[in-house]
C-alpha cells in the first residue's frame, strides 16, 4: 500500500508539472517533450493500477504516433523561434481573467461531484473478484472488444480510415515542375520516332540540329 | 492520505482537465500548443473512465477509453493537417493572426 501511494504520487505529480510546462513552456518543441512525458508518465499510472493493455497502447499511439506527428509538423512549419508573449500585448490580457475564471470554476465543480461522490462497500468486493482471477488485462478486454463491441470496433477503424484521407486529400498538392518518370510514355516509344538512319558522304560528317 | 483510492485518481483527472482548458484560454502562441491542450483534455478523461473501470470491476470503461484514443488520434491526424494547409495558404499559425473569419 505504501509503495502503491509512492508510486501513485510521484508519477501524478510528474503528470501535473509536465502538463503545466506543455501550456507555459516558451518553445514549442519543449511543449510537445512535455506532452510526451506527460503521457509516458499516465501510462505508467495505468499499468500501476491494473489496466496493463491500455497502458501499452498509449504508449504506442500517443508517443510513437501522435506526439512524433506534432514534433514533426512543429519542425517542418518552423514555428519553434516564436517567442511565447504572455501578458505581453493589449489582445492577450483580455482572454487570461476569463480563462482563469472558466477554468478554476470546472476544477472545482469537478471537485464537488467527486467529493460528494460516495464509495459504495459492495463496489471493493467487485474490485477484489476482478483482481484475483486467473485471466490478464488483454486477454478480458480481448474478450468483449471482439464480441460485445465488435461494431463499435469496426466503426472505430472506419473512422481511423476517414481520418487518413482526410489528412492525405487534405496536404496532397500537385507541384508543377517536376519531373516524373511515365512508363507508359517509356514502353510506347517506335523505333521510327527513336532512330533515324542517314547516309554519311565521306569527309562531310552529319548535321543534328534540326 | 497513503490509502489511494478511486478519488486520487479522479482528482488528477480533474486537475488535468483544468490545466488543458487552462492552456486552450491562456494559450498566445500557435495553434498547435491548443491542439496539445486538447489532448491533455482527452488524457484526463482516459483518467477518469480507467480509474472507473477498474474500481468499479466494469471493463467497458477500458473500451471506451480505446475507442477515445482512436478518435483522439484521428483528430489530431485532420487537425495537424488542416493546420499545415493553413500555413501553407496564409504563412502564420499564430492565434492572434487567424482573424480570416472576423470572429
Amino acid at each position: 500500500m505504501i509503495a502503491h501511494a509512492i508510486f501513485f504520487y510521484t508519477f501524478s505529480i510528474i503528470a501535473v508539472v509536465s502538463a503545466i510546462m506543455v501550456t507555459a513552456s516558451k518553445n514549442t518543441v519543449h511543449s510537445v517533450f512535455f506532452l510526451i512525458l506527460d503521457f509516458i508518465s499516465i501510462s505508467c499510472l495505468f499499468i500501476m493500477i491494473g489496466a496493463e493493455f491500455l497502458g501499452m497502447i498509449m504508449l504506442i499511439v500517443y508517443v510513437g504516433a501522435v506526439a512524433v506527428l506534432f514534433l514533426f509538423v512543429v519542425m517542418m512549419l518552423n514555428v519553434a523561434q516564436q517567442k511565447n508573449q504572455w501578458f505581453a500585448g493589449q489582445q492577450s490580457s483580455r482572454h487570461i481573467p476569463v480563462g482563469l475564471i472558466i477554468s478554476t470554476l470546472i476544477f472545482f465543480e469537478i471537485i464537488i461531484v467527486i467529493g460528494g461522490w460516495k464509495y459504495k462497500p459492495e463496489i471493493f468486493d467487485i474490485n477484489n473478484s476482478i483482481s484475483q482471477s486467473s485471466i490478464s488485462n488483454t486477454h478480458s478486454l480481448g474478450q468483449i472488444l471482439y464480441t460485445d463491441y465488435i461494431h463499435v470496433f469496426q466503426i472505430s477503424g472506419m473512422i481511423l480510415l476517414v481520418a487518413m484521407i482526410g489528412a492525405i486529400v487534405l496536404t496532397f498538392r500537385q507541384r508543377s515542375g517536376v519531373k516524373r518518370q511515365s512508363y507508359i510514355k517509356q514502353i510506347s516509344r517506335e523505333r521510327a520516332e527513336g532512330v533515324e538512319v542517314l547516309e554519311v558522304q565521306s569527309n562531310k560528317g552529319v548535321k543534328l540540329d534540326d | 492520505m497513503i490509502d489511494i483510492g478511486l478519488g486520487h485518481y479522479l482528482t488528477l483527472g480533474a486537475v488535468i482537465f483544468s490545466i488543458g482548458v487552462i492552456g486552450i484560454f491562456l494559450n498566445r502562441k500557435n495553434i498547435i500548443v491548443i491542439l496539445m491542450s486538447i489532448e491533455l483534455i482527452l488524457l484526463a478523461v482516459n483518467i477518469n473512465l480507467v480509474a472507473f473501470s477498474i474500481y468499479l470491476g466494469d471493463l467497458a470503461g477500458q473500451v471506451f477509453t480505446l475507442f477515445i484514443l482512436t478518435v483522439a488520434a484521428a483528430e489530431a491526424a485532420i487537425g495537424l493537417a488542416i493546420i499545415v494547409v493553413y500555413f501553407r495558404n496564409s504563412g502564420t499559425i499564430r492565434v492572434e493572426e487567424i482573424d480570416k473569419l472576423k470572429g
